[in-house]
């Protein structure tokens, strides 16, 4: 009984201090990273909006407006506001005159180290793909990464022939990747050596993307154009 | 031309017999935490890739050192020992987070360079290490020097796997190319094999510098 009581005594008051100490540390520590959070958060966004819109320029030359698009379940385009933190999937780029410049597509896939996302240039008058960028990239340093780097392959992607049937549903032809050196057709990528798996990952999340999309904006083709 | 030489000497032995510079050149060279203690080594083979992601790294890491081994050593009667480790790793991943969105904030392309590595700075045992050991044991002003040696000595060793590796790997220093296009990169230096083979070069020249300079004392010492 005597140990008991004095256990009773000295036992509240070590926990009611480790309380206190741990509680007092933690609503420091959460009001200095609610501080930085909002101090920080303006300049963030700002900075990953530029990082977008850099992304988007180089995919569509000459762009100086765009307007954002989301796809929906029904496969319907619409405008969604750029604050929205919705997937956006389309830019559409406008020269100064409010003409269209051309097309940006989010698209990703699995490549050679994990998740690739790319924004690709699509020129609905040529019906063709006019250059990619890449967002996200797990690739090796040194060998695949060589599909930002090298510019051969990246020739691939000045005209790749995109065109639809006469059906306006289907593509033509679908996007392959063959051997270095072996490219005949338009819509045929040189692929690279050292890099097979990525490059032709690239080939692929451009193939399914396209086979999706080229019918989409075709059909909404007068509704991007006006500005 | 011997009497400035001599004044040298005598100011570079009276640097070295203060007791603030011997904490900080504890952790800058005799005890440095890569080259000597060979502790938090996940970010050192794994974003040394560059000089730049290197000096990124150091400078976060020795950022959260700082700061955590301030407020630990400011703390070091409040806390009590049962929670003591927990109370640290609560300080020191509070300031992670914070060296997180500043980072975030100055370069989205740096951010994603160094990745899930700067979350990680929580675990590196260089930063418990110290608060453990030296923080919670010592007056505030001997932590922060602490702090700062040590931090001092981790971002050097990151910068100089970073620059071996950029130079190697790319060809480049602070992505301004350095040798001619001609020069044919080794691509396992920027893979996580080359931080190794990087890693095991520097501690060869560490140790056999530390060795030379021990040889010699001895030779002083035995007449």
């Amino acid at each position: 009984m005597q140990t008991m009581s004095q256990a009773d005594t000295t036992e509240p008051t070590i926990s009611l201090k480790m309380l206190k100490a741990m509680v007092g540390i933690g609503i420091v520590c959460a009001c200095l990273i609610a501080l930085t959070f909002e101090y920080t958060l303006p300049r963030i966004e700002n900075l990953k909006a530029e990082a977008l819109n850099k992304a988007i320029s180089i995919v569509i030359p000459g762009m100086v407006t765009k307007k954002t698009f989301g796809v929906d379940r029904n496969n319907n385009l619409l405008e969604v506001n750029n604050k929205d933190k919705s997937p956006h999937l389309l830019y559409a780029g406008y020269d100064e005159n409010g003409k269209l410049m051309g097309l940006a597509v989010e698209a990703s896939g699995i490549g050679f180290g994990g998740v690739l996302r790319i924004l690709y240039g699509y020129d609905p008058e040529k019906q063709a793909i006019t250059g990619f960028h890449v967002l996200e990239s797990k690739e090796t340093p040194g060998l695949g990464d060589k599909i930002e780097k090298s510019s051969d392959f990246l020739e691939n992607f000045r005209a790749l022939d995109v065109s639809l049937n006469e059906d306006n549903v289907t593509l033509k032809h679908k996007i392959t990747v063959v051997k270095n050196g072996a490219k005949k057709n338009p819509w045929e990528i040189d692929g690279i050596t050292g890099a097979t798996i990525s490059s032709r990952a690239i080939g692929n999340i451009l193939a399914d993307s396209t086979r999706q999309m080229a019918p989409l904006i075709n059909r909404h083709k007068s509704n991007l154009e006006k500005n | 031309m011997s009497v400035p030489a001599k004044t040298k000497t005598g100011f570079l032995d009276s640097l070295e017999k203060s007791p603030a510079t011997d904490i900080f050149l504890k952790g800058l060279w005799r005890k440095n935490p890569t080259f000597v203690q060979v502790i938090g080594m996940c970010p050192v083979l794994a974003v040394s890739n560059t000089a730049e992601n290197a000096l990124a790294m150091g400078l976060a890491t020795a950022f959260v050192l700082l700061m955590s081994n301030t407020l630990v050593s400011i703390l070091r009667f409040v806390i009590p020992k049962q929670v003591r480790i927990s109370c640290y790793i609560l300080i020191i991943a509070t300031f992670v987070t914070m060296a997180d969105y500043a980072i975030q904030a100055m370069s989205v392309e740096l951010h994603k360079a160094l990745g899930a590595f700067i979350s990680l700075i929580v675990v590196n045992c260089l930063i418990l290490g110290r608060a453990e050991a030296f923080a919670s044991k010592n007056t505030v002003e001997t932590s922060v020097l602490d702090a700062l040696g040590m931090g001092a000595g981790f971002t050097f060793a990151l910068f100089c796997l970073g620059a071996v590796r950029e130079l190697l790997g790319n060809g480049s220093l602070f992505g301004i190319a350095v040798f001619p296009a001609s020069f044919q990169e080794w691509v396992v230096m920027m893979l996580p094999a080359g931080g190794f083979f990087t890693l095991a070069l520097w501690l060869f020249i560490f140790n056999a510098v530390k060795r030379a300079k021990q040889n010699k004392e001895r030779g002083k010492a035995l007449p």
